[in-house]
């Protein structure tokens, strides 16, 4: 039989390229993405929001929110939600310290120790939802408060305070410490001073040293965690089962999908992606607080929906997520650098939102072709 | 070559199924040749689900025994008739309407392309035999990365189909693939049958159409509250007949004269 008899609808219409790039789930993002920037560079190009000081500002901002926003965005495409990241967050720091500074453990010991606790506990999120059957929704939402609880209770029993310093002492000299506080490309920046690319301390005692002196490790951790993420997603096997199991739980078992075991470590991830987070903060500010990661699960989950993916599961992207949570640093600082108050930040989070949610209903009515 | 030349690839002996107090099937016995389209018909209720259960091993029978190719049967699973082809395409798909046409055809199957110590999924690979095989059975896919959820009805069932003959399959149930189609995509699933038939896969074919069932169907097995009526073959039986025999006679006799015989 040659192909030429097949039956082809002449009802249907050839669809268009700009329609094609539509159904993208990363176009949302993109154009934001080029909004933003163009926004800020009209309003705050000379603010020194693009200078070498001002783009390792805003993209490390952007980095913090792209780590937990990898973490969600695989996670609801799996078809489930995560309410306790930001509490992990706190809980995960305050974990390290705990360890490090009041236990006098190497700090190598207390990061390991905090990743296998933090996985731990996604996997027991997981654990729960597909055994219960739950929302996950309600699930991670009492998680949230456990955690918090605990992040709050513990140092305050033992230390008597809610803050712990004294990390960076204790993490000088140690092995592991630097993949998380460390920076990369010292020699390059330096070079870039010397070529008098980007500028150098006229004062004080560093003096003659550039005013960036490297990439810090949470940029590498999120374009690590982003491109394996993307990966993975999109090109393996267990990528396919990711939307199998969000797409539809039961079509995906039918096949021999094994979806709980899928959803469980897409918990885990997540929960490893807020220990990332955090032990980058803790060894950045050198002090681990009860309060830290506040709202970050629902900044997560904004910048995942900005990214294109669907709150009900089975689509969606890890670049978009990305980029999601670029939109977010650029305004978050760029506000800062055009002189704007900052709590319209909150304002801006709303707003686009709802765009967000509004643009992925419609793409969602166009791939499954509902009217 | 008649399919009656063949031994059957699935019998099913004397299958009672009870679920608690209730008797859903009594005494069903039930065969499936290569190459022919076996018709199981009944109205709501009358227990072809449950039947097709059973031989798809979602449900264990009660009593009764089932055999493939000549052995005795006892499937644990669903995953385990698959395994030995038995595939059915149930009513709803179990398609995911966002993931394009080749995820889905090789959803829990996927090709492995090795580079180095990783392993992708080698969409190369999964695309052209996903667009081959839809080819076979006369649909031209305008890329295999379209969503499902873009294609209409009848192309659902095709590639649910064709992804069931690409895996093997030995036995292909089909329930109702035709109850929720337009006329124009009946006609499309029930040549697609015919196509699948010639390749030399047994069908069991659940309707409540006769119409459709006639069109396709080599032999008919009706089934109504949870007992067979008996099986007739092709040009052994008319289309009033079968429609009697589904609804249960008497009562029916006396609904079509008052609807002047347009059922």
């Amino acid at each position: 039989m040659s192909s030429t008899d097949a039956a082809v609808d002449e009802r249907i219409k050839e669809t268009s390229k700009l329609r094609k790039a539509l159904i993208r789930p990363e176009l949302g993002a993109i154009v934001g993405t080029i909004a933003v920037f163009a926004f800020f560079i009209i309003f705050a190009g000379d603010s020194g929001m693009f200078n070498a000081q001002g783009v390792l500002n805003w993209s490390t901002v952007s980095a913090q929110f792209m780590i937990i926003a990898v973490g969600a965005c695989m996670l609801m495409i799996a078809g489930e939600f995560d309410l306790s990241v930001g509490s992990m967050i706190g809980f995960a720091g305050m974990s390290i310290a705990l360890i490090s500074v009041t236990l006098q453990w190497p700090i190598w010991v207390a990061i390991l120790l905090t990743f296998a606790l933090c996985t731990a506990v996604g996997a027991l999120n997981g654990i729960i939802v597909v055994r219960t059957g739950l929302p996950s929704f309600i699930v991670t939402l009492a998680f949230l408060f456990i955690l918090r609880g605990f992040t709050i209770f513990f140092p305050q029993l033992i230390e008597r305070r809610t803050i712990i310093g004294g990390i960076s002492e204790r993490a000088e000299g140690d092995w592991l410490a630097p993949l998380f506080g460390g920076k990369i490309g010292n020699g390059l920046f330096n070079w870039l001073a010397e070529m008098e690319l980007i500028g150098v301390f006229t004062r004080g005692n560093r003096m003659g040293e550039p005013i960036v002196d490297g990439i810090p490790m949470l940029i590498v951790w999120a374009i690590g965690l982003m491109i394996v993420a993307h990966i993975v997603l999109t090109r393996t096997q267990f990528g396919n089962w990711i939307f199998a199991s969000g797409g539809d739980a039961q079509a995906a078992r039918y096949v021999g999908v094994p979806v709980n075991r899928v959803k469980i470590q897409m918990f885990m991830f997540t929960a490893f992606c807020a220990c990332v987070f955090a032990t980058c903060q803790v060894m950045e500010f050198g002090s681990a607080g009860a309060d830290r990661g506040l709202l970050k699960e629902f900044e997560a989950i904004i910048a995942v929906v900005i990214g294109g993916a669907l709150l009900t599961g089975g689509y969606g992207s890890v670049v978009g997520a990305a980029l999601g949570a670029l939109i977010f640093g650029v305004v978050q600082q760029g506000l800062f650098f055009a002189g704007v108050e900052s709590s319209l930040f909150r304002v801006f989070l709303g707003v686009i939102l709802l765009f967000a949610v509004i643009l992925n209903t419609y793409i969602r009515r166009i791939i499954t072709g509902e009217r | 070559m008649k399919p009656y030349d063949h031994n059957p690839v699935v019998e099913m002996r004397n299958i009672e199924k009870h679920f608690g107090p209730v008797i859903a099937l009594n005494d069903v016995s039930f065969d499936i040749r290569p190459g022919e389209c076996h018709c199981l018909l009944g109205d709501n209720g009358a227990g072809k689900s449950t039947f097709i259960k059973t031989m798809a091993g979602v449900h264990k029978p009660t009593k009764g025994e089932i055999l493939f190719e000549g052995r005795q049967m006892n499937f644990d699973s669903p995953r385990d008739a698959m395994e030995a082809g038995i595939a059915t395409v149930y009513q709803d798909l179990a398609m995911i309407p966002l993931m394009s046409v080749t995820r889905n055809f090789w959803m829990g199957r996927e090709p492995i392309k090795r580079v180095g110590p990783f392993k992708f999924m080698d969409f190369k690979t999964a695309n052209e035999v996903t667009m081959e095989e839809m080819r076979k059975l006369g649909i031209n896919l305008r890329s295999p990365d379209q969503a499902v959820g873009t294609l209409s009805g009848g192309e659902r069932q095709t590639v649910a189909i064709a992804r069931a003959v690409h895996f093997g399959a030995k036995v292909l149930i089909l329930d109702e693939p035709t109850s929720a189609l337009g006329v124009r995509q009946t006609a499309n699933v029930l040549s697609t049958i015919d196509k699948v038939r010639k390749t030399g896969i047994g069908i069991v074919f659940i309707t409540h159409n006769v119409r459709h069932a006639l069109a396709v169907g080599d032999r008919f097995t009706v089934l109504n509250r949870g007992k067979t009526l008996g099986t007739a073959q092709r040009g052994h039986i008319t289309p009033e007949e079968l429609q009697d025999m589904m609804a249960g006679g008497q009562e029916m006799v006396a609904l079509e004269g008052s609807l002047g015989g347009t059922v």
